[in-house]
């Protein structure tokens, strides 16, 4: 039984499917529990999250990067995957900590002031949630005031800035003052992203890192957590 | 079964049905004034015994007679003539149902070039820079072998828009002779593709050999009339107005044996027919007619193809300018014609005047292409590899152009708005605007693999260089080792053994095979 739902997990983690509403990939899925279903159920049963973690999620994301690899998935079945990986985590967070596991992360996530381009910064949203982190998205247009404030409520391991237009790409800047001015720099870190910024921009105004795609940004707060 | 083509669901048209109206008029008056000029004896008894005026004329070297077409034939001609021609294939799934007032459109190749166009990619080092080096591709012309034939009909017989083969190219190795041509064309040509096969014939002596070759390969007399799977091209009237003697007698040969067979005038606007529209379509329309009504009195009935390649002449050459715009405007002008009479329509995209790939030939080719096909004719000719106003055929060139028709056939698909259609995304835009991050990507994904979304186009590179000719050319050696279903062998053996004049080396059963 424990093996059926874990399967199941892997399973629609694979098909991209959030909630029994949705299609996925194969034919005839609607009307079956998707991830989040299944996790809840999986809860209820009292199976170890640990579990549930491992051989369900991570394994089925394993599988679908080695689709992705194989030319099988294109990124449009990713970011459904991690959007089901996403949601499944969000349910199993408060129970992280009776299983002793570490939870990843906490990821803040904003389009900076005068900007509302939000495509990019959603995308990575998702794919950040599907890598296992908390991500709070605190929108677009944001003032870099707004961005402190929360930055100091949430407590956040990382803050993630992003940024389309040549115009508002310098209020990454103003954030990072902010953050500065009010003692909180240290206590995070900062990644930028978006058309107009590089990596050496993100050197110049004093950032982290810098990630050029969705899973450049996963890969770039990865390799900052392990330092 | 039969090939799916394209349908054009709503048809451009240039010209207004009062414009058809005066142009078919206008033709009417031609066939009787100022008539045609026939060099074709058999063609001038026809006529004269069917009661059209047929003097002979007593000044001109050659026998020749001039005749002037009552409307009276005509009309007859055009009712007697077939509204729905099929053209067979040696996989009957490959037919090609053509019906004259039905817009589907057909993608055929062309068109028998003397010239076949190697393609050969050297490297080159950079001057002021000896570490960087680009492959640039060169082209290199030379007379077409029968070797080239069988290649480029096993790449059309993989070239997934392409539904006819026209023999692309003129075969001149120096064991081809006159006599021995067309069983060689149309062996190799059969021989190497399953789709339908249309070709010229150099020799009228030869019409029966390639007609019992035929017949042999369909499964007989009655199943190459069930199942045609070759046709034929006759230009008989030359522009302006003289019925060629002999293409005129081959023409009258093939409709005595009930083959298809497509009625071809290509006058050039500025030299053999008036520069202005009006003219040249005056004129190619009477030509056409006039072949027509001669087929249908040769043989009731028989399918015949209004065949259409008017072009304008090059104003520094007098050579033909396909590439010129007026050439497409001809040519759907006489798809109009041809849907009024709702005779099948064998017309002309796709050639450029340009001598080799690149530039100026995808725009020139894409654009003919574009608006001659939304025109709907049945049989859209010349649509792959041809170059240098219908000179040089290259078959990088077929496989760029079949990049082309993928896109067009996708745009001419039906468009899918109905009230299920919009019930499902309506459902799907109220969950999204629901949703924190508002994307719609999730339901792209179903959608991207049932072929609704357009292809990218498949010889995108990847950085800042233009890699369309190596990827196409690498496409097109693919293509080259891909197998073809060849004629069994026991058929084969047949072949060889009943038609004369068949070079040995195009028995793939056979060492030393080509
Ligand atoms: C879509 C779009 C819009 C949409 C935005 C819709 C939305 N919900 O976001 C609309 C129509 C609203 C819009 C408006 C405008 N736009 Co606009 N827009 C674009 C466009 C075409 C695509 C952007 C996009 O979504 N790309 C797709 C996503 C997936 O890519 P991405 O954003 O780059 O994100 C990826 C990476 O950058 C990275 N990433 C992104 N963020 C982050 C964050 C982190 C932390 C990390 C690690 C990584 C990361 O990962 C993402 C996923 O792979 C771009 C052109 C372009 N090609 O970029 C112009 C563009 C950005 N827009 C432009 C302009 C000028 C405008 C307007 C000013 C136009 C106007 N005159 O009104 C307004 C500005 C409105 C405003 N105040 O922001 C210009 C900007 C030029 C400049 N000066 O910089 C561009 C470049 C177009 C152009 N060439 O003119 N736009």
């Amino acid at each position: 039984m424990t093996e059926d739902i874990i399967s199941l997990i892997r399973e629609n983690v694979i098909q991209g499917r959030v909630t029994q509403d949705d299609e996925g990939l194969d034919e005839g899925m609607v009307g079956r529990p998707g991830v989040t279903e299944l996790i809840e159920k999986a809860l209820a049963m009292g199976i170890d999250v640990r579990d549930i973690i491992s051989n369900g999620l991570t394994e089925g994301m394993n599988l679908v990067g080695q689709k992705f690899e194989d030319k099988e998935y294109y990124i449009p079945d990713m970011l459904a995957s991690a959007e089901a990986v996403g949601a499944a985590m969000e349910l199993l967070e408060p129970h992280l900590a009776r299983s002793g596991i570490k939870p990843k992360g906490k990821i803040l996530l904003a389009t900076v002031k005068g900007d509302l381009h939000d495509i990019g910064k959603n995308i990575v949203t998702i794919l950040l949630r599907g890598a296992g982190y908390t991500v709070k998205d605190l929108g677009n247009d944001m003032e870099p005031q707004s961005i402190v404030n929360a930055v100091r409520a949430e407590k956040p391991q990382f803050l993630g800035l992003s940024a389309l237009l040549t115009s508002t790409m310098v209020n990454m800047r103003d954030t990072i003052q902010a953050l500065e001015e009010s003692g909180l720099r240290d206590k995070v870190k900062v990644v930028i992203g978006g058309a107009p910024v590089s990596e050496e921009y993100a050197r110049s105004i004093g950032a982290d890192g810098y990630g050029s795609d969705g899973f450049q940004a996963v890969a770039v707060i990865e390799s900052l957590t392990s330092t | 079964m039969s090939r799916e083509g394209i349908l054009v669901s709503n048809p451009y048209e240039r010209i207004t049905d009062e414009q058809v109206q005066q142009i078919h008029q206008a033709s009417l008056q031609i066939l009787v004034d100022p008539g045609l000029i026939c060099f074709s004896k058999k063609a001038a008894e026809i006529f004269h015994s069917h009661g059209a005026e047929v003097a002979a004329i007593s000044s001109s070297d050659s026998p020749s007679w001039h005749i002037k077409i009552p409307e009276k034939l005509v009309m007859q001609a055009l009712d007697n003539a077939p509204k729905t021609v099929k053209l067979g294939a040696r996989n009957p799934d490959n037919a090609l149902i053509m019906k004259g007032d039905e817009p589907r459109v057909y993608f055929i190749s062309g068109s028998e070039t003397n010239i076949w166009l190697d393609v050969d990619f050297p490297t080159y080092v950079k001057k002021s820079d000896s570490s960087v080096e680009i492959q640039v591709p060169e082209f290199h012309p030379r007379r077409a072998t029968v070797a080239d034939l069988c290649q480029s009909a096993r790449v059309c017989e993989h070239l997934e828009t392409l539904d006819g083969y026209i023999r692309t190219v003129n075969i001149q190795d120096e064991d081809i002779t006159e006599d021995n041509k067309d069983v060689n064309k149309f062996f190799a040509s059969l021989n190497n593709t399953t789709k339908h096969f249309m070709s010229g014939l150099t020799k009228l002596e030869q019409l029966d050999n390639v007609v019992r070759m035929a017949e042999l390969i369909a499964g007989g007399k009655e199943a190459l009339q069930e199942n045609p799977i070759i046709s034929f091209i006759t230009c008989l009237v030359k522009s302006p107005l003289q019925f060629v003697e002999d293409t005129t007698d081959t023409f009258i040969e093939v409709c005595q044996r009930g083959l298809p067979t497509a009625v071809s005038s290509s006058p050039q606007a500025g030299t053999t027919a008036p520069i202005k529209e009006a003219g040249i379509m005056a004129q190619i329309n009477a030509e056409v007619l006039a072949g027509i009504t001669l087929g249908q009195l040769v043989n009731k009935g028989t399918p015949l193809l209004y065949g259409s390649v008017p072009v304008r002449a090059r104003m520094d050459t007098l050579g033909d300018s396909y590439g010129s715009v007026e050439t497409s405007q001809y040519n759907i002008d006489c798809v109009q014609m041809a849907r009024f009479y709702k005779i099948p329509n064998y017309s002309t995209s796709g050639v450029c005047d340009t001598k080799i790939p690149g530039q100026q030939a995808s725009i020139e080719r894409l654009f003919s292409d574009i608006v001659v096909t939304l025109s709907g004719p049945q049989y859209l000719h010349c649509a792959y590899g041809l170059l240098d106003c219908n000179a040089v055929f290259c078959l990088l060139q077929a496989v760029l152009d079949d990049a082309h028709f993928q896109m067009l056939k996708f745009f001419l698909k039906t468009p899918r708005i109905n009230q299920q259609e919009l019930a499902e995304t309506m459902k799907q835009i109220k969950e999204v605007v629901a949703t924190p991050q508002k994307l719609y990507i999730r339901y792209i994904r179903q959608v991207m693999r049932s072929g609704e979304i357009s292809a990218p186009y498949p010889f995108e590179g990847d950085g800042e260089s233009d890699s369309v000719f190596a990827l196409a050319y690498q496409r097109m050696n693919e293509l080259l080792a891909r197998p073809v279903e060849h004629i069994a062998p026991d058929t084969t053996a047949k072949i060889f053994q009943e038609i004369p004049g068949l070079l040995p080396r195009l028995n793939v059963y056979k060492e030393g095979k080509s």
